[in-house]
């Protein structure tokens, strides 16, 4: 599934794009390191689908340095290491989040605006608040930050676009771990295995359900 | 798989075949078996599912892990190859919401568009059976006899009894694993014709418990997938009984084809030939019998006539050299999906048939019919931090099939068909999108409670989808678009799409359902419940169950095809898709298009055997 189902007409995608760009002069921020513009091509209709492919194969990645580090501190805070899967840095999360952004889709190219103002709203803050960039920060500087961005509904109106943001993010983010291996193991995902036979579900788990 | 170019076809075929899905892979598998010469023509590429599926690919294998784009639609492995809701070289014209005229057809997402039609495609050997759902349900009696039974559409020239024979050696052919429940209107199978139901799963097995006290019946589903082995020894002589080359071949065949590992999902398609689509089941025993030439690429514009007023064959276009060649049959079978099969026939003029091949009744392109469907999603405590457990199976074990006929029919029910339940959950391979249900619970975080979130969560949602009876009506067809052509000229189609006041209600007693079965369940509803049914249905064509518009009727003034899917008024002219239906009962119409083309085919033998055709 499509994180966000896109089907947006020319019009409205101009329209979108124009209202992201207001963001950035409502968030009153300085833009920073313009990434790279979007030169790869769609893979088509008929892309070889036997194959694993990794980041970059596809389409040129486009966060520039900066960029990334930050991306890559980000996806740490949301998904850090814990005593059942390792941090999202060590999974490769930042380059999946770099491949999405840097796609010749509609969708993604919305998603790409909107990231990447937030990348650069979230240094903007660190300099604000402690006059570092985000990825220099202490991790309780970086929560003091993200504390006020991470639940959508409760954050303020002046942090309202940038807890927009931090949820698109976060799901982008998720969606990069999880399909990993140390993900799967992670969640208990543990399929993809074949079997003789497809058994009842085990014990604990009928009884779980009252079965 | 080895095909043939324009340049080797043979002067002249008993039967020439347009289309190589469903349709046409029975049509052409039975005529072969039976040692007519056939001729298919399939405008798609070759494709061989043996080497090209990605079985065991994972998401983070693939861009985007494997997210819906414009270019893939279900998804990066998901085999449609050539297609989805556009074909970018053949364009279609639709109405959308508010807005005057027609225009190209452009959207790619179905829950979010405004079109009033969206027609999926797929061009490759195989069609759309590649990477269908492979649910396989028979109508029952009733839904071949819908006016008699309560005076609303149109009654089916033959019945469930003349069905039946078909039905059963599609089964064994094809394979379908389920049960024999003994339900009102939903057939059972003879002994030793199913292959045996999977387990349920956890989901489906705490669904039943609740369901049960709400007297609704959850029972196995039937999907073409071999859970067992075809047993090669026997159903050979049941599928052709007199005929001992038939037999070796197809049990050679089935022999080959392995059992489900119940391991990858199969939309992808199977290179262990496990489950059905025609390019691992339908055509490599239909090349062994050495009676069947595949020239893919092969774009068909129009079905030719003579003075006689028969039909001597097709026109196609040669999609890698744009060339167009002409090939000559004996008969001529359409079997390129409903639209597409009436497209032809429309393009098809002649001075006997200003308005379209096959077409004095003016009824080609008439009731145009989808699937009525809508869902609802919601999350079960219950199913919260599960112990994990591999719950991939094959799709779908467990379904719900409709259990208010007395009702219905006792005028109880505001709406005057059903709709059966198909319902998914359990732990399924993460993919993008994964937090975001947990986080609209959960409000948001991030960290170490953020990670806790997602493992006690995951497997907890479920949803429910309703799949409708739709009555055909007059508002509902498609024509030629006199302004839009696709890339070889052809003229292209444009649709008129209405539903009745029965699809919509039924649209809003599908949500009802759903929320209460989920709030019985313990469960939270998380997406919207409408009351209103035009919110709650899908838009049309959404289910992708494409059937109508070559009708047929035991009325040649009112339908253009006789019971046996043949023109009235050319002889030697066939359409064996989801055309001919003239009911869409809520059953997914796959099996039945088989079961109907199979005898069509048989009709075809007896006909040429006795010199008629
Ligand atoms: C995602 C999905 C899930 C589905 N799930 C189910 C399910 O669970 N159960 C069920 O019963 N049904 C299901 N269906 C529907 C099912 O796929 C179709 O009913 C079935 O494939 C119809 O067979 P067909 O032969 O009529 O058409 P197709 O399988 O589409 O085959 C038609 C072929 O004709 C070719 N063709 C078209 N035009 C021309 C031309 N002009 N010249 C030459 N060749 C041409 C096409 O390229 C295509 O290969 C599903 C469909 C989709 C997309
Ligand atoms: S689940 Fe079974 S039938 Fe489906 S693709 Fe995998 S092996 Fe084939």
């Amino acid at each position: 599934m499509d994180p966000k189902p896109t089907k947006l007409n020319r019009r409205e995608a101009i329209k979108l794009v124009a209202a992201a760009t207001a963001s950035i002069t409502v968030l009153q921020q300085k833009t920073f390191g313009a990434a790279a513009t979007i030169a790869g091509q769609p893979y088509g209709v008929d892309p070889l689908l036997n194959k694993a492919y990794k980041s970059g194969d596809f389409w040129p990645l486009t966060l520039n340095t900066e960029q990334r580090a930050t991306v890559l501190a980000l996806t740490d805070l949301i998904l850090p290491a814990d005593d059942k899967s390792p941090a999202a840095s060590e999974v490769g999360t930042v380059d999946f989040i770099d491949e999405w952004i840097s796609a010749p889709y509609e969708g993604q190219r919305r998603d790409r605006q909107q990231i990447l103002d937030g990348l650069a709203w979230l240094n903007q803050q660190s300099e604000n608040r402690f006059s570092k960039k985000f990825a220099d920060l202490t991790l309780k500087e970086q929560s003091a930050i993200a504390d006020d961005i991470c639940y959508l509904d409760q954050a303020s109106d002046k942090y309202r676009i940038a807890a927009e943001f931090f949820a698109s993010f976060r799901n982008l983010a998720a969606g990069g771990y999880y399909a990993t291996s140390q993900g799967w193991l992670d969640i208990g995902y543990v399929g993809n295995l074949p079997t003789d036979k497809f058994e009842v579900p085990p014990q604990e788990v009928l009884k779980k359900l009252g079965l | 798989m080895p095909l043939i170019t324009s340049s080797k076809s043979k002067p002249e075929y008993d039967v020439v075949i347009v289309g190589s899905g469903a349709a046409g892979g029975q049509t052409a598998y039975t005529l072969t078996m039976e040692g007519a010469k056939v001729l298919m023509l399939e405008a798609g590429r070759n494709y061989d599912p043996v080497t090209e599926t990605p079985m065991f690919q994972t998401n983070a294998q693939a861009p985007l892990a494997a997210s819906n784009t414009p270019d893939k639609n279900f998804g990066f492995h998901d085999a449609t190859v050539g297609g989805g809701w556009r074909v970018p070289e053949e364009p279609y014209s639709v109405r959308r919401r508010n807005q005057p005229g027609w225009h190209e057809a452009t959207d790619w997402n179905a829950l979010t568009t405004d079109q009033n039609w969206m027609w999926w495609r797929s061009r490759m050997l195989g069609g759309r059976t590649n990477h269908w759902g492979r649910i396989s349900l028979r109508m029952g009696p009733y839904d071949f006899k819908p006016l008699e039974r309560d005076g609303l559409g149109l009654d089916w020239p033959l019945g469930y009894d003349d069905m039946a024979p078909y039905y059963d050696k599609v089964e064994m052919l094809i394979g379908v694993y389920g049960s024999n429940e003994g339900l009102e209107n939903t057939p059972d199978s003879p002994n030793r014709t199913l292959l045996p139901a999977p387990a349920p799963k956890a989901h489906e097995l705490f669904t039943k418990k609740i369901c049960d006290d709400m007297k609704i019946p959850v029972v196995p589903i039937h999907r073409a997938v071999l859970s067992a082995k075809q047993d090669h020894r026997t159903v050979p002589g049941r599928l052709h009984p007199h005929n001992a080359k038939a037999q070796k071949i197809i049990g050679n065949h089935m022999e080959l084809r392995q059992a489900c590992f119940w391991a990858t999902p199969c939309g992808r398609g199977c290179s262990t030939r496990a489950n059905y689509q025609s390019t691992t089941v339908h055509i490599p025993p239909a090349l062994e019998t050495g009676n069947l030439d595949i020239i893919p690429n092969a774009m068909v514009r129009e079905v030719l006539l003579d003075e006689g007023g028969k039909t001597t064959g097709v026109v196609y276009i040669d999609k890698l050299t744009g060339r167009e060649h002409s090939v000559k049959a004996r008969i001529v079978v359409l079997a390129a999906s409903g639209c597409e099969s009436a497209r032809i026939l429309l393009n098809s003029k002649s001075n006997q048939f200003p308005n379209g091949l096959g077409n004095s009744s003016g009824m080609v392109g008439r009731y145009l019919m989808d699937t009525v469907g809508a869902s609802v999603d919601g999350q079960i405590p219950a199913l919260e931090n599960l112990p994990p457990h591999n719950t991939d199976g094959a799709g779908v074990h467990c379904y719900i099939p409709w259990w208010k006929y007395r009702e219905q029919l006792a005028g109880k029910l505001d709406f005057a068909r059903g709709y059966h339940i198909e319902f998914n959950g359990g732990r399924e391979m993460p993919k993008p999108g994964i937090a975001e249900n947990i986080t609209n619970i959960t409000g948001g975080g991030y960290g170490k409670r953020f990670k806790e979130d997602m493992r006690r969560y995951y497997g907890s949602f479920m949803n429910f989808s309703g799949r409708g009876e739709m009555i055909p009506n007059e508002n509902s067809y498609c024509e030629i678009d006199p302004d839009r052509k696709d890339k070889w000229g052809i003229p292209a189609l444009r649709f008129h799409f209405q539903w009745s006041d029965h699809e919509i209600k039924q649209a809003a007693h599908m949500h009802k359902t759903f929320q209460e079965i989920i709030e019985s369940m313990g469960g939270r509803v998380t997406s919207k419940i409408q009351t209103n049914g035009r919110k709650a249905i899908y838009p049309p064509g959404a289910i992708i169950h494409e059937v109508g518009t070559t009708c047929i009727g035991s009325d040649s003034k009112k339908s253009v095809l006789n019971q046996w899917c043949q023109s009235w008024d050319v002889k030697n002219l066939f359409v064996t898709d989801g055309g001919p239906f003239v009911s869409n009962a809520d059953k997914n119409p796959t099996l039945s298009i088989m079961a109907l083309a199979w005898r069509s085919a048989d009709y075809m033998l007896e006909e040429m055997r006795k010199g008629n055709l």
